[in-house]
């Protein structure tokens, strides 16, 4: 990076320089161990970029657990979105068949019965609530007052296989249904000791209940393991959930096939399969438009869990930029929803207007410090470094305290009888406590990389330009000025790039209209939550700040940060 | 700076009109820092300067705010809990920094400028886009809330300074002392401890004093990594701006504009035993 120690300005005896040495020789020369010298040379010079790999490889290491992964975990997070489908998985596989008009069928909704009755049991369905809150409003209530009532999904199959025979209210006949003949052995070895140890084995499902029963199966397999997990049962003991002989009337009331199972069992299945056709029957999509909310009806509500399926989405970044997806494609949000371009846009605007605040009050101050006698400066840059070290906190504290309406600007400006007693002042919590606060603590951001440009313009040019005949302001503006722009441009760009991901001080002195990006952004993770919103936004900013930084390493360089 | 003999009228007054304005713009630096000084001694609970205060009337002035702070056990926790954190920090980033530093000054390492972006990019990224980084990927791995997440994270961020300084001394760094060391019959260490060490100790000591100033000073990060278990005096600090604005900050605020001016001059001094070290004028 820094030139003094890139390979080629090395003068002295480097392996590199030696290299050439030996190739300009004309024969083969001959290390003192006989080997050529080249090929000991080679070895060496491994040998050192390995030592110096080795060196910095710790901190490699160290600095990519702690900062990259973080970062790039916050990239995968304003994509990742998993919630739906890990949560309704059924639902979301009967929605691909949906044509985006009217409610969906029978089947579509037997499918989020049965997800939702899972969900509800993990209380996994206020969560994909909330989550759907971000993007259609009401969806968390909805998911909620869902999660209540799902329960009672499959009631009347219950009643009616437990009066066709008495079997199906016994646990046992289940376990013999559903499980897996090793896993029935594990468990009574498991329930036999005196004192279990551990928890009980995890249930495992029989092949062929998955082939004869399939959907019961998969709920009965979902019973068993949140029984187990959640409830610390086993499913010996309890007797399944509704919505399993919900499932259970499914696959026998559609297409069931005798002869996998054998025995009893074979004997209890074929009775209820040939009296299933006479039960009493519930439609779920009924259950759920008149029992449960009649919003299931709204094509909205199945449009938006279709929009967010898959498990990746742009819709965190379409809503940072004021769109939305919705069933019918990208659409802007609403008039009065649009707050996150009005944001981006007040962030820029404000970092512009403290941009110049800092070259205007900056400017006068470097050229003041580069003209005066070392000593001087040296004493005068002090009151410019001060402010640069101290804690944040203070600064912004101590502009908390001036600006207030009943603080000392205010004091002194009501005194010397500037303004009323009754008109004080509004400094604080809008943008122009911010920017005030702001210009004060990056000033000193701009004058020491200015100051650093300006000390090496050298005074001849601008006495020669007055020498032949220049006013004092043509020598300035047309031979100064124009030597100065480099460090215009470093200052510039360096207060720019930390004023635009500020967070403290305008949380603090910036009220509601004085906020940036940043605020809203540690608004999504701590208080509503929606992280991969935070997420988005925080990739835009970071996106903006490296493309900044390019241009910057461009110009200036950053080994030329200069620290004070 | 000095107005020739010859200077017109308008150019005088042109001159004294720049002066008094850089004056202006001096006194908007460092005015607000001062004026908290005076404010902390308050004897009332107000933010401005009582009648009393300006008369320099000795009962409008006190020392309750500073009693405040050391007994009010929340302002104790919270500097113990900055003396616990920022240390320990700050040895990370010094040992881990100091080595790879050194490793980054041989003259022939591959991949040189993506490890240096890789390496000074927790300065780069605003801290809020850190913090939201940290807060997702350590919840993750059970570490947010905990005193190592708050540790390694304010590591992480103080270590661009240490390399910084570190490279920044290692240039000047006569390579010839460690060959002629070697020749000595001194291994890599001893010759790392005995020739190198004690002649970039100042740019360690001063990375090092830059890192701790990061990680003392910071509250975004601390903010989100952190729990209340780690709650600093930066934190404390923002939650009293935030809600109960108590003139005891202004203290706090006093007794760390001290610590920086000690600081300051310290580095200060550093950077010149440090020139003059590597036969370097004075600046």
């Amino acid at each position: 990076m820094s030139s003094a120690t890139d390979p080629d300005a090395f003068t002295g005896a480097t392996p590199d320089n030696a290299l050439r040495d030996a190739d300009r020789a004309a024969g083969p020369m001959l290390a003192a161990d006989g080997t050529p010298l080249k090929r000991s040379l080679n070895r060496a010079l491994r040998a050192q970029k390995l030592r110096a790999l080795g060196l910095i490889a710790p901190l490699l290491l160290f600095i990519i657990i702690t900062f990259i992964a973080p970062i790039a975990d916050m990239l995968f997070r304003s994509v990742e979105n998993d919630i739906v489908s890990q949560t309704l998985p059924r639902t979301v596989v009967a929605l691909e068949d949906w044509n985006g008009e009217g409610a969906p069928d029978e089947e579509t909704f037997r499918a989020l019965g049965a997800d939702l009755v899972v969900a509800a049991e993990l209380k996994n369905h206020t969560r994909l609530g909330s989550r759907l809150n971000y993007e259609t409003v009401g969806m968390s209530s909805l998911f909620r007052q869902s999660g209540r009532d799902v329960d009672d999904i499959g009631e009347v199959y219950a009643d009616q296989f437990i009066v066709l025979s008495e079997a199906w209210e016994e646990p046992a006949t289940w376990v013999a249904l559903m499980a897996d003949p090793d896993w029935v052995a594990e468990q009574s070895e498991w329930a036999a000791q005196e004192d279990p140890i551990g928890p009980e084995p995890a249930f495992a499902l029989s092949e062929q209940a998955q082939e004869a029963l399939p959907r019961t199966a998969r709920s009965y397999a979902q019973f068993a393991q949140i029984i187990q997990s959640e409830d610390e049962d086993s499913p010996t003991e309890e007797e399944p959930w509704n919505i399993v002989y919900q499932a259970l009337y499914e696959d026998l009331s559609q297409g069931y096939v005798t002869g996998i199972y054998s025995g009893e069992l074979a004997q209890l299945l074929d009775n209820a399969a040939s009296a299933v056709g006479g039960f009493e029957q519930m439609s779920v999509r009924d259950f759920f438009l008149e029992e449960v909310d009649d919003d299931w009806a709204d094509p909205e509500v199945w449009g938006t869990i279709k929009a967010f399926s898959s498990p990746y989405t742009a819709g965190y970044f379409l809503s940072s930029v004021d769109m939305q997806l919705t069933p019918q494609g990208i659409e802007s949000q609403p008039e009065d929803q649009q707050i996150y371009m009005l944001l981006f846009q007040r962030t820029m605007f404000m970092s512009l207007t403290i941009m110049f605040s800092c070259i205007l009050l900056g400017y006068p101050i470097a050229f003041l410090l580069s003209n005066l006698p070392l000593r001087t400066s040296n004493l005068l840059l002090i009151l410019v470094l001060l402010p640069f070290w101290t804690s944040l906190l203070v600064r912004t504290s101590a502009w908390k305290v001036l600006l207030q309406q009943e603080g000392v600007i205010n004091d002194i400006l009501v005194w010397i009888g500037l303004i009323g007693d009754g008109s004080r002042l509004q400094l604080i919590n809008n943008q122009t406590g911010t920017i005030i606060a702001m210009t004060h603590i990056l000033l000193p951001f701009m004058i020491l990389p200015l100051y650093s440009v300006m000390k090496t313009i050298p005074p001849h040019y601008v006495r020669a330009a007055k020498s032949l005949g220049a006013t004092p302001w043509t020598a300035f503006w047309r031979v100064y000025f124009p030597q100065s722009v480099p460090g215009i441009g470093a200052g510039s760009i360096l207060v720019f790039i930390l004023s635009i991901g500020y967070y403290i001080t305008p949380e603090i002195v910036g009220g509601t209209t004085g906020t940036f990006i940043s605020n809203r952004i540690a608004y999504h993770i701590s208080s509503s939550l929606n992280w991969g919103l935070a997420a988005a936004l925080g990739s835009i900013l970071l996106a903006l700040v490296l493309v900044l930084y390019y241009l910057y390493d461009r110009i200036v360089g950053i080994d030329n940060v200069s620290l004070g | 700076m000095e107005l020739p003999p010859y200077a017109s009228l308008g150019e005088k007054i042109w001159h004294y009109t720049y002066l008094v304005l850089c004056g202006l713009i001096f006194f908007f630096l460092i005015a607000p820092i001062l004026t908290i000084i005076p404010l902390s001694f308050n004897a009332e609970n107000f933010f401005t300067f009582t009648p009393g205060m300006l008369a320099l009337d000795p009962d409008a002035y006190s020392l309750k705010h500073y009693r405040d702070f050391f007994t009010n056990s929340q302002w104790q926790d919270a500097m113990w809990n900055s003396i616990k954190i920022a240390p320990v920090a700050t040895l990370i980033s010094v040992g881990l920094g100091t080595l790879a530093a050194v490793g980054l000054s041989q003259s022939h390492v591959p991949f040189r400028r993506a490890i240096m972006a890789i390496l000074i990019s927790p300065m780069i990224v605003p801290l809020i886009i850190s913090a939201a980084g940290m807060y997702f990927f350590y919840s993750r791995l059970g570490m947010q809330g905990t005193y190592w997440g708050v540790v390694l994270a304010h590591a992480a961020l103080g270590i661009p300074f240490v390399i910084i300084t570190v490279t920044a001394t290692l240039v000047g760094f006569d390579r010839s002392l460690t060959r002629a060391s070697a020749n000595l019959g001194a291994g890599p260490v001893r010759t790392f401890f005995k020739v190198q060490m004690p002649l970039i100790l100042p740019g360690v000591i001063s990375g090092g004093l830059f890192a701790f100033i990061t990680s003392f000073d910071e509250v975004v990060v601390v903010l989100f990594v952190g729990s209340a278990g780690q709650k600093t005096l930066p934190w404390q600090m923002f939650i009293g701006l935030r809600e109960q604005i108590s003139p005891t900050i202004l203290a706090v605020a006093t007794i760390l504009v001290t610590i920086s001016i000690l600081l300051l001059t310290g580095v200060e001094l550093l950077r010149r035993r440090s020139e003059k070290m590597r036969g370097m004028s004075p600046g």
